[in-house]
């Protein structure tokens, strides 16, 4: 009896996914045999965690009105690469250019997304393929752009040319780390970021108590079955285009954040491959194509960023191959894979 | 003496416990052309599935009974069994593919072919086509249907009529045919490739082929039938030579039902105003298509709508709720309403229970709770709190368990709890469900359509007197769509037939039923 | 009525028109000599076309633009690793590469067919994660395997720590093998004839095939699966068999690209090649469910002379030489996008006419 209570439990987490848990869970009882130090190695989770999370929860929305996995990512990091540009551009410093950035980013958010989401109501069932090649393109198109656009900001443009924006941004001086250090925990080696986690705390409350209210209700039974909210009076491409909104919004804020971490802007080819991992992630903690919670979200991005940090470390002592790379590629798309072959449209009918 | 082609013995089919054929028995001659009528849901699909060995079948357990052909006892397990046996079978909706040509798709799959130094080492399936012989065929196939059809035309650019001949002819190109069944096939064409084919099906049985013939148009069964069948709740009621029998008793065979008394009273509503005047409404479902229509709906009473599958029945209030392209006028309580949109209705108080519980009328993968309260929810803000002095409402899930439980015991709604998902209940608690999201709207104009389509005896009681309880005692208004005349003559006051996308004719529910079975079959005619 | 005629034939080749305007104002821009043009030209031609040709027969089977052609490209790969680290050069290399990429490429489409075959409706996304998915399992095979595992004799071709295979493999000894067996030289262009004759030889039997049985049934199933298993057609097999096709013919088409090219570059040349493909296909007027060999000859043509001459122009118009390089990326991406928004709109109003509203999954 009990033991089909743990076979049911394995099938209802999903196979893939229990074989990811376990092999985080050895990493992490490997990590001290093999000298690694656990409070440096849960300093980095924390850490890559916090950089990440948010670009996860801006999958969130367009999961929940059934536009499917946001491959369209890049489309709201430019939104948020836009913003953190301009602010530095007109001379704002420290925490005020953060606090800029994300004001400025907003519009382009806003408008990107009305735009994309638009688009995707036209190729409804299509959106996950045209997701991600608009998202492919506007990622092109804006390389073009940075090059063009006239910043003039001597820390961002190429020296000798004295325009065109350079690859990698430094923000130091500007907005790196001030969520990070804001009320820092340090424990020996163990520093937790705790500004970072509470904002991320913050915007998940928000989406969470938004899907509690009457068009969160709406938006969730869209996705659910788009023509029974039709029947019940609901515009349906108004609150999928509203989605897609939310999603580009938060994909910009995630990027800033993002930024604020790592300690860089990156631009051009960079956005490319920032999609992918946010939609394994959350799929690693416990969402499908068409269901998604904010603890699949906060599971997700712990996994996915633990077996990021933990597999060079351990992986490395062990048998001195760095192989974390080549797993991440194989664990995240396989991730994918899996729940794109799931049955998922048998909504209408069982 | 019996040189019976096909000899179907004691039949029977249930689905998930509910039986649709009881026991069926019929046989055809080589050369004899069967006309087999009934109600929609009578059980002629189910009939032609089993003989067709349609895979719904199979996996719902198959058929109980004998199936002789050419009186040796067949198993039909699978459509190939049928294919083998010589029974071919024309559906409804075309199965032809649309990028080929008639001929490539008389051949689809039995192509004759060549073989090459190729296919012999990789296998058949690399065979060139031989694509005289494949005219050829074809040509002769489409000779036997007797029409002129371009062998060469791709199917997506024939008119509906050569596709259907197409169809036919498909079928007579197999060498061992032996039954052929056609499923209304002039439903879709016009009078003339109607005439056509009908002269065709005589000459396909003067060569030999037994024809089952299904169609509503009891005309077309004189004309061409030798014999006709009429099935009614999974039994044959009549089977009967042709000469020897009219339209009216067909009909009344087809409809007249031995039920109980009406469950009511005679009420008059000619004083009481009118709640809602339709003039000519025109919706576009397909299938279903509203040409048309007009009538003046009066407050208080339950008015019922009936007719046969694809006269446009369904479309009247699909049509009126926004959820298909519809024009006309729509006036409710004296003001015009706003047809295209959803929410505009909605707004007005008037709820639809859906014909397509699972499709339209459920959140399958959510609660009750949801289910009952979304609509409500979104349309009369209601089951909200406010917080933070009023700025954020959030789901009052308190108020919402209260609602969905109060339901859950009126409308004895057989369920684990308030937080099951809708998908795991059985097909007549979903419907009540789907009740129970209107009701709690307060509603007071309800159009309900096809509320007992696919759920068991028991249940469907339940669902009319939740419906005629709900009428009296809060005075709603009801607009019931059913195809089933007596289930409609049980509760409402007046019954409209819809016939064509328009009204055929309006009676009180308490006249004779054949004067209803009377409007529904001049449909055809 | 010829007039409405003309606006439809417009219309159908609109992309392809729009590259022809490109091209025609990029050309004068560049500055390039028409001899360097048409070379050019004809060594891309002979160098793409067979890749892209393996893109036709999923399209004719429904299964859309095939984003796993890369898994022949790796597959392609693996062979020449193979036939360069046991030291076959010249053509019997490379048909020994093409043979040995056979298994492989068979391994690799029924996996991905299979897979298709399970996320019906949304092959194309699930095909280009595939392509990553597997791309993980080849840097696995290749970077880690190789080595300690499956022999490599040569430490020419190994990393210098000692398993794994360098980044760049010389394949020196069979470059241009083939086009250079028989070339004639007409007016200064250099014309590889051995890869034409290969090409158009797969012309012809992409051709016959379409005469097949098999290609019949394709055919069928591309256009209605539910017809195509009621008339008895094992609709499954016969997806995973255009896939596995298509995937051993760009296994082919790799092998041929790469020893045009001279070198592998190990983890990066396949990345690429798929999107490649897929733009120069898209380019030639092709959608997503409906591409013939003219649309490849007339894509790849006019791709690749974007391509040459998008930089310069670029340099000359901007005065910045990445202008024109990101140009040309953008263009690709963005005639995939088109082609995939088109389709997507197409089947999405065909999809609301059947279904009356907004009704869709």
């Amino acid at each position: 009896m009990k033991e089909k209570g743990i076979k049911k439990f394995i099938h209802d987490f999903g196979v893939p996914r229990f074989i990811i848990l376990c092999f985080l869970i050895a990493l992490f009882i490997l990590a001290p045999f093999v000298g690694a130090d656990l409070p440096t190695q849960v300093t980095n989770l924390l850490n890559r965690f916090s950089w990440n999370a948010v670009l996860v929860l801006a999958m969130v929305p367009m999961i929940h009105s059934g536009c499917g996995l946001n491959f369209g990512l890049p489309f709201g990091i430019i939104a948020g690469l836009l913003g953190g540009t301009i602010s530095i551009e007109l001379g704002y410093t420290g925490v005020l250019s953060f606090v800029m950035a994300i004001l400025f980013a907003t519009p382009f958010a806003i408008i990107f997304g009305f735009l994309y989401g638009t688009l995707l109501n036209h190729i409804k069932g299509g959106e996950m393929m045209v997701a991600t090649y608009v998202g492919f393109s506007a990622v092109s198109f804006m390389c073009m752009m940075w090059l063009l656009l006239p910043y003039h900001s001597p820390t961002m443009v190429w020296g000798y040319e004295g325009k065109g924006l350079r690859t990698t941004i430094s923000l130091e001086g500007f907005y790196d780390k001030v969520l990070s250090s804001f009320l820092e925990i340090k424990i020996g080696n163990l520093s937790v970021p705790t500004g970072a986690i509470l904002f991320f705390a913050l915007l998940s409350f928000i989406m969470w108590s938004f899907l509690k209210t009457k068009t969160g209700t709406a938006m969730t039974a869209v996705g659910s079955n788009p023509v029974f909210a039709k029947a019940s009076g609901i515009n349906i491409d108004k609150i999928r285009t509203l989605s897609v909104i939310m999603s580009t919004w938060l994909a910009a804020i995630g990027i800033l954040i993002y930024e604020q971490g790592f300690g860089f802007i990156q631009l051009y080819m960079a956005p490319f491959n920032m999609a992918l991992p946010a939609v394994s992630a959350i799929l690693i903690g416990g969402a499908s194509v068409n269901k998604a919670s904010i603890a699949n979200v906060i599971i997700g991005t712990l996994l996915f960023q633990g077996i990021v940090t933990m597999t060079p470390t351990v992986m490395n002592s062990m048998i001195h191959m760095d192989m974390s790379e080549v797993i991440r590629i194989i664990v995240s798309n396989g991730m994918i894979l899996y729940a794109l072959t799931r049955k998922t449209d048998d909504r209408r009918d069982a | 003496m019996s040189n019976n082609v096909l000899e179907m013995k004691n039949i029977k089919k249930s689905y998930y416990g509910t039986t649709v054929l009881h026991d069926i028995n019929l046989s055809l001659k080589e050369g004899e052309i069967v006309g087999l009528v009934g109600e929609n849901g009578a059980g002629k699909s189910t009939l032609m599935n089993i003989l067709f060995g349609d895979e719904v079948i199979a996996s719902t357990g198959g058929y109980e009974g004998e199936i002789l052909i050419d009186g040796k006892v067949e198993n039909i397990g699978s459509s190939f069994d049928a294919l083998n046996l010589g029974i071919g079978m024309v559906h409804q909706e075309f199965s032809l593919i649309p990028g080929f040509t008639a001929t490539e798709n008389i051949l689809f799959n039995r192509e004759p072919s060549k073989k090459s130094s190729i296919s012999s080492i990789f296998g058949d399936r690399l065979d060139t086509l031989d694509r005289k012989k494949m005219k050829d065929i074809a040509d002769s196939a489409i000779d036997k249907v007797g029409v002129k059809i371009n062998d060469s035309m791709l199917v997506a650019n024939m008119p509906v009529g050569h596709k259907q001949f197409t169809e036919i002819a498909r079928e007579i190109s197999k060498d061992n045919l032996k039954v052929l069944i056609l499923d209304e096939p002039t439903a879709v064409l016009t009078e003339k490739e109607a005439t056509t084919l009908l002269m065709s099906i005589k000459n396909l049985a003067s060569r030999g082929i037994a024809i089952i013939f299904i169609s509503h148009r009891l005309n077309e069964i004189l004309d061409v039938c030798n014999r006709v069948v009429v099935i009614r709740d999974g039994f044959v009621v009549k089977d009967s030579d042709i000469k020897s029998i009219t339209i009216d008793e067909i009909t009344k065979c087809m409809i007249g039902r031995e039920v109980g008394e009406r469950k009511r009273d005679d009420r008059n509503f000619d004083g009481k105003g009118v709640i809602m005047s339709i003039k000519n409404l025109y919706v576009d479902m397909p299938g279903e298509n509203v040409k048309g229509f007009n009538i003046d709906i009066y407050d208080g009473e339950i008015l019922g709508i009936g007719g046969l599958a694809g006269q446009g029945k369904l479309g009247i209030p699909n049509g009126i709720m926004g959820l298909y392209d519809a024009e006309g006028d729509v006036e409710y309580k004296g003001k015009k309403l706003d047809i295209t949109k959803p929410i505009c209705t909605l707004e007005e108080d008037i709820a639809f229970v859906s014909e397509d519980r699972r499709g339209v009328g459920l959140l399958l993968d959510e609660s009750l709770e949801w289910n009952v309260s979304f609509l409500t929810m979104q349309v009369k803000n209601k089951f909200l709190k406010k917080i933070l002095g009023g700025l954020i409402s959030y789901r009052d899930n308190d108020e919402i368990k209260k609602v969905t439980d109060h339901y859950i015991e009126a409308l004895n709604i057989k369920c684990t709890g308030t937080k099951q998902k809708a998908r795991e209940l059985s097909g007549g608690n979903q419907q009540k469900v789907c009740l129970a999201k209107a009701f709690a709207m307060a509603p007071k104009f309800l159009f309900v359509s096809e509320p007992t389509r696919g759920i068991d005896v028991g249940a469907k009681a339940l669902v009319l007197d939740a419906l005629k309880g709900y009428n009296v005692k809060h005075g709603t208004t009801v607009v019931m769509v059913s195809s089933e005349i007596e289930e409609l003559r049980q509760i409402c006051d007046r019954i409209a037939i819809v016939s064509d996308g328009k009204v055929a004719g309006i009676y009180k529910a308490s006249e004779p039923v054949e004067k209803f079975g009377a409007l529904m079959i001049g449909a055809g005619v | 009525m010829k007039n409405f005629d003309l606006k439809k034939f417009l219309a159908d080749r609109s992309v392809p028109i729009m590259f022809i305007i490109i091209c025609l104002v990029c050309i004068p821009l560049s500055g390039f000599s028409t001899s360097y043009l048409f070379n050019e030209i004809v060594t891309r031609v002979a160098r793409n076309t067979f890749l892209i040709l393996s893109l036709l027969i999923p399209i004719m089977a429904g299964m859309g633009l095939n984003f796993g052609m890369t898994l022949g490209a790796m597959a392609g790969e693996i062979a020449l690793i193979f036939s360069s680290d046991w030291q076959i050069w010249g053509i019997p290399g490379v048909v020994l590469a093409m043979i040995l990429s056979i298994p492989i490429s068979i391994l690799l489409g029924a996996l991905c067919g299979t897979l298709l075959n399970m996320s019906r409706g949304r092959e194309m996304i699930t095909s280009y994660i595939i392509s990553f998915f597997i791309n993980g399992i080849y840097q696995l095979v290749v970077l880690y395997m190789m080595g300690p595992i499956i022999p490599i004799l040569h430490e020419s071709i190994k990393l210098p720590r000692g398993y794994g295979i360098r980044n760049t493999v010389s394949l020196l000894n069979l470059r241009q093998c083939i086009d250079n067996l028989i070339s004639v030289n007409i007016l200064g262009v250099k014309i590889p004839v051995l890869s034409f004759i290969i090409i158009i030889a797969l012309c012809l039997f992409i051709v016959w095939f379409t005469k097949t049985k098999l290609g019949q049934d394709m055919r069928a199933v591309g256009q209605n699966m539910e017809v195509a298993r009621a008339a008895g057609i094992n609709v499954d097999r016969t997806r995973v068999l255009s896939i596995i096709i298509s995937t051993v013919l760009a296994g082919f088409g790799m092998i041929l690209y790469l020893q045009n090219m001279g070198n592998i570059a190990t983890y990066s040349s396949h990345s690429q090649i798929g999107m490649f493909c897929i733009a120069a296909l898209l380019v030639g007027g092709a959608s997503v469910d409906k591409a013939s060999i003219g649309n490849v000859f007339l894509g790849v043509i006019l791709f690749h002379l974007m391509f040459i001459v998008a930089p310069r122009a670029g340099t000359v118009i901007t005065g910045d030489s990445m202008i024109g390089e990101y140009f040309r990326v953008f263009i690709s991406y963005g005639v995939i996008t088109l082609a995939l928004v088109m389709y997507e709109a197409k089947k999405h109003k065909k999809k609301k006419m059947k279904d009356g509203g907004d009704n869709e999954e």
